[in-house]
């Protein structure tokens, strides 16, 4: 670890097991050149633009620039009361909008005295483990198109339209959903929820075997993938990753276990690191592999919380949304593991104010990303647009 | 979560964060703060600024401390004080598990703070945002640049007294 | 044609005798001591294959696509979205002709006319019956073979010309490539040579001519042919820029590679060409290995389906279908399989293809000499 706050630019480097980076020496090297891959770029995921230095195929280095999509949330949310920041929430990770929602309310719950009755909590986790799934999708998805698989991508899409259906069902809105609010939810499950969830799940269960079979075994697929793009743990914690990003380098960290919010305790679930008989533990194929698996334990965890919710005839999600939301004067640093890794929100309130005097969103894309510039060294252009994708990032997210 | 923690009076995660401030203050004395027992998010500040980055090494790497993990740096404007600050919230991951926020506080004009970039790299882009946010300088950043707003964009917009400029290149900035 | 009385209602016989009957009486035809009818026949495939590439093709390939991933695919114009490919057409011609300032005029203009001159000038050598065919040459594979690979020279024009970085890296992957992989196609299609003994693409399907159809095809009379027969289906593919093998277009990381800066009918063009290639290989194939416009069914004792289904409209079905069938296979790769990347393609080509291309040209011989 001492090693890692030594400057990096030095010639010689001590590249991880099964690591395939290519290293140029200067005898071989040929002319440089620039290579400006974005804002509008395929496979840049939205409007990341990467400045390449380019010798031949190879990237000598790649420098993130970003704030295309910067949309002055933290401003925003300092001009809004506290229920109004949450559709800037929803818009930030806009694949993955309950589960922001969840890591914002969650935050500023805990300014706040509010007792969730179960019931939420158990919609919560539900609809936050479905958009989880429908998130994953997405992420699966456009990675067999970087990796030049068309045909992955709409099957993802196809099974991705039934959560979204599902969810638009229950909160009105398919993608941004203002669902999950301070201190509930915003309307109960409608009549026969359970039943058409479950069907999902039980149709869902052999499709994500097909997706495997199609993706995960091909071979092309695994030779574009293993061992690209290698991160030990050690340097991935340094980095700051979370979520699949660093359960990939093989770290056993998942906020639902660690931080035991919300009914995730109650919960039997695993949490999803590769056992390397696949991948190289930290390669892309790895990052991949964490993340079909937790679509897998989110259907376990949809099926339980299913069985285990409490009915309750004519139940109130809003009872507990206190009427005025003004949390008592304080700070404190709320957050919850979304499907990109570790969403925090830094809330500061001066007791006096209905909206926050700072809310800083420690968004999990624009931490993974930062790594970019590391694992770029050295690789051939087409193994970045495979790093690019398996950091799964959302230009919403990263920006903000 | 929180909202249980709320009525124990001390949580583990403060009886835990003590622990780590005693250590830290044995070693720097009256370079840190009290410790101020907030129950979600215990925190010190550190009063001597310039040794931040020691404190931030000593942290990272004194075996019982071992914070691996920052979770987040935040900017942070304090108009009373006539400070800005940043607030860092790290974290033992996987090995201790403990939990400590640290305040670091600057002069409102002009105000450094040590860059803690390569002792956890979370921090560069973290301190290129509050930078770019705030306009603190962080000393030995290997890249202070902006990074959301354009390169020449003018002011800093989350200060507390910020005036958004009339126009950009031209073009009307909207209020 | 001897037992074709037995079954005087079925219907491969009606079909059969009309359909030749029809040939025949055309390719009698002469005006001003021409074979005018024998001219308006070979042209036929030749419109009907330009056509069929630019818009069935394209049409073929988005519905096998949709297909393939639970899509309906273009339905909107005409019935099946039948008629897409000509609003498309009717689209790219309306689109503005956009040359960029910088790009050099010259090769930007010329690259996709290379492209598609080189494509098509190789059906002049492509038999489409036994009597269908542009030229006979006796080289005529050879000539296949050199200006199928004229396309490097468009693709550099292309991709050079139109001064954008992401173009210069499809051209530059694109030339690597397809000169890596004439190589191994070259030492494959060469044991097609030898088998046959010559390199005259009609006289390779009258070697192929039988009364048990496909058992007379190369690739069922030699057992090692299957090797060379892999090989260029594999090279095949690498040769007309398909996946896995579509690098240099490989529109996740060259955006569009070396066509990117192309607009309107520059582009149309560009596509036309890798269709007509697409067709190009694929029938090579079949000539080489499957008995080209040879009926592979067989004669079973009184049921002569090989007579009934051999003449020269039948020639030209068989072949166009065979192409047909091989560029079915082209797509279905295509939607199926990931791309490879720039050094595991020439892994392929060099470590893999052309080792046993040439193990195979040797097993070849030997069975040539030796077992034959």
């Amino acid at each position: 670890m001492q090693e890692l706050g030594k400057a990096e630019h030095s010639s010689v480097r001590v590249t991880p097991k099964g690591d395939n980076r290519v290293i140029i020496e200067k005898d071989i090297s040929s002319e440089e050149m620039i290579l400006n891959m974005g804002p509008q770029h395929p496979s840049t995921h939205g409007v990341l633009r990467l400045e390449c230095k380019t010798d031949g195929e190879v990237v000598i280095e790649a420098e993130p620039y970003l704030g295309y999509l910067h949309r002055c949330f933290e401003k925003h949310a300092e001009m809004v009361d506290y229920p109004g920041v949450v559709p800037f929430v929803d818009r930030m990770d806009y694949l993955a909008s309950m589960n922001s929602d969840f890591a914002f309310c969650i935050a500023v719950e805990k300014l706040l005295d509010v007792e969730i009755p179960r019931r939420v909590e158990f919609i919560r986790v539900i609809v936050s483990e479905f958009n989880r799934i429908a998130s994953h999708l997405v992420a699966i998805g456009t990675y067999a198109i970087d990796l030049g698989a068309f045909t992955p991508f709409l099957f993802c899409f196809r099974d991705r339209e039934h959560i979204l259906n599902l969810l638009e069902w229950t909160s009105g809105a398919r993608m941004l959903y203002n669902y999950i609010l301070i201190g509930g939810v915003a309307y109960d499950f409608p009549e026969g929820f359970k039943e058409r969830a479950l069907e999902f799940v039980k149709y869902f269960r052999p499709k994500a075997l097909e997706l495997q079979k199609l993706l995960t075994e091909n071979e092309i697929f695994v030779k574009r993938t293993k061992g690209i793009g290698m991160m030990p743990a050690d340097v991935a914690i340094n980095y700051g990753w979370s979520g699949p990003m660093l359960r990939g380098s093989g770290v056993e960290w998942d906020l639902r276990k660690e931080d035991a919010y919300s009914i995730y305790p109650e919960l039997d679930f695993k949490v999803c690191v590769p056992d390397g008989r696949f991948s190289d533990i930290g390669d892309c194929l790895s990052r991949h592999l964490v993340r079909a698996m937790e679509m897998e334990e989110s259907l376990n965890i949809i099926e339980q919380s299913l069985e285990m919710m409490p009915e309750e005839d004519g139940f109130d999600p809003r009872a507990a949304i206190p009427k005025r939301i003004r949390p008592k004067a304080g700070e404190v640093y709320g957050r919850a593991e979304n499907p990109r890794g570790e969403l925090g929100f830094y809330i500061q309130s001066d007791g006096k104010s209905t909206s926050p005097l700072r809310c800083k969103a420690r968004s999990s894309c624009f931490v993974n990303l930062s790594a970019m510039k590391e694992l770029s060294l050295g690789q051939l252009i087409p193994d970045l647009v495979s790093i690019i994708g398996s950091i799964d990032i959302v230009l919403g997210e990263v920006d903000r | 979560m929180g909202d249980t923690q709320e009525n124990i009076p001390q949580s583990g995660e403060v009886i835990a964060a003590k622990a780590v401030w005693q250590v830290i203050n044995e070693k720097f004395g009256d370079a840190v703060s009290e410790l101020d027992e907030n129950p979600f998010m215990p925190f010190f500040e550190v009063l001597k600024r310039e040794q931040w980055r020691d404190i931030a090494l000593f942290m990272r790497d004194n075996p019982k401390l071992r914070f691996t993990y920052m979770a987040c740096l935040s900017g942070v404007d304090y108009p009373e004080e006539r400070k800005l600050g940043i607030v860092c919230n790290l974290e033992s991951l996987g090995e201790l598990g403990h939990r400590i926020a640290v305040k670091v506080k600057c002069d409102r004009e002009g105000g450094i703070i040590p860059s803690v970039a390569k002792v956890w790299k979370t921090a560069d882009w973290h301190e290129r945002e509050a930078y770019d946010m705030y306009g603190m300088e962080f000393s030995g950043h290997p890249d202070l640049r902006r990074i959301l707003c354009p390169e020449d964009w003018e002011g800093y917009p989350l200060r507390k007294d910020y005036q958004v400029q009339e126009t950009y290149h031209g073009i009307k900035v909207p209020e | 044609m001897s037992t074709g009385a037995l079954l005087p209602n079925s219907f491969p016989l009606v079909m059969s005798t009309n359909l030749n009957a029809w040939s025949d009486a055309l390719s009698e035809l002469h005006l001003f001591g021409m074979p005018f009818g024998l001219i308006i026949i070979a042209a036929i495939p030749l419109v009907f294959i330009a056509l069929y590439a630019l818009t069935y093709g394209v049409y073929g390939e988005r519905k096998i696509s949709a297909f393939m991933q639970d899509r309906l695919g273009p339905m909107e114009v005409g019935k099946w979205g039948i008629l897409q490919t000509l609003a498309d057409i009717l689209k790219l011609l309306q689109k503005e002709d956009i040359v960029n300032k910088s790009a050099d005029k010259f090769l930007f203009v010329i690259g996709p006319g290379i492209l598609f001159v080189g494509a098509f000038l190789a059906f002049a050598v492509l038999p489409f019956g036994p009597a269908f065919i542009g030229a006979d040459l006796n080289v005529g594979l050879f000539y296949a073979i050199g200006i199928v690979a004229l396309e490097v020279v468009g693709i550099l024009a292309a991709g050079w010309g139109s001064n954008n970085k992401w173009a210069l890296y499809g051209a530059i992957r694109s030339v690597a490539q397809i000169v890596s992989y004439e190589i191994p196609a070259a030492i494959a299609i060469l044991c097609g040579a030898m088998m046959a003994g010559t390199l005259s693409m009609q006289q390779f399907n009258l070697l192929q001519q039988g009364e048990y159809g496909f058992l007379h095809f190369f690739l069922f009379q030699n057992p090692i042919a299957w090797l060379p027969f892999i090989i260029y289906f594999i090279a095949s593919l690498a040769e007309t820029n398909r996946a896995p093998f579509d690098i240099p277009e490989a529109e996740s990381e060259l955006v569009a590679g070396y066509f990117t800066e192309y607009t309107g009918m520059k582009f149309a063009v560009i596509f036309l060409a890798e269709y007509g290639s697409m067709f190009m290989v694929s029938a090579i194939i079949s000539i080489v290995f499957l008995g080209g416009w040879n009926s592979p069914l067989p004669n079973i004792g009184p049921l002569s389906l090989n007579d009934w289904t051999t003449g020269p409209v039948w020639g030209a079905f068989w072949i166009v279908m065979k192409g047909f069938f091989f560029i079915f296979v082209q797509m279905w790769l295509r939607w199926t399989l990931p791309r490879l990347r720039v050094d595991q393609l020439m892994h392929l080509c060099w470590k893999v293809l052309t080792p046993f291309a040439f193990v195979a040209f040797v097993l070849i011989a030997v069975w040539e000499i030796y077992v034959k």
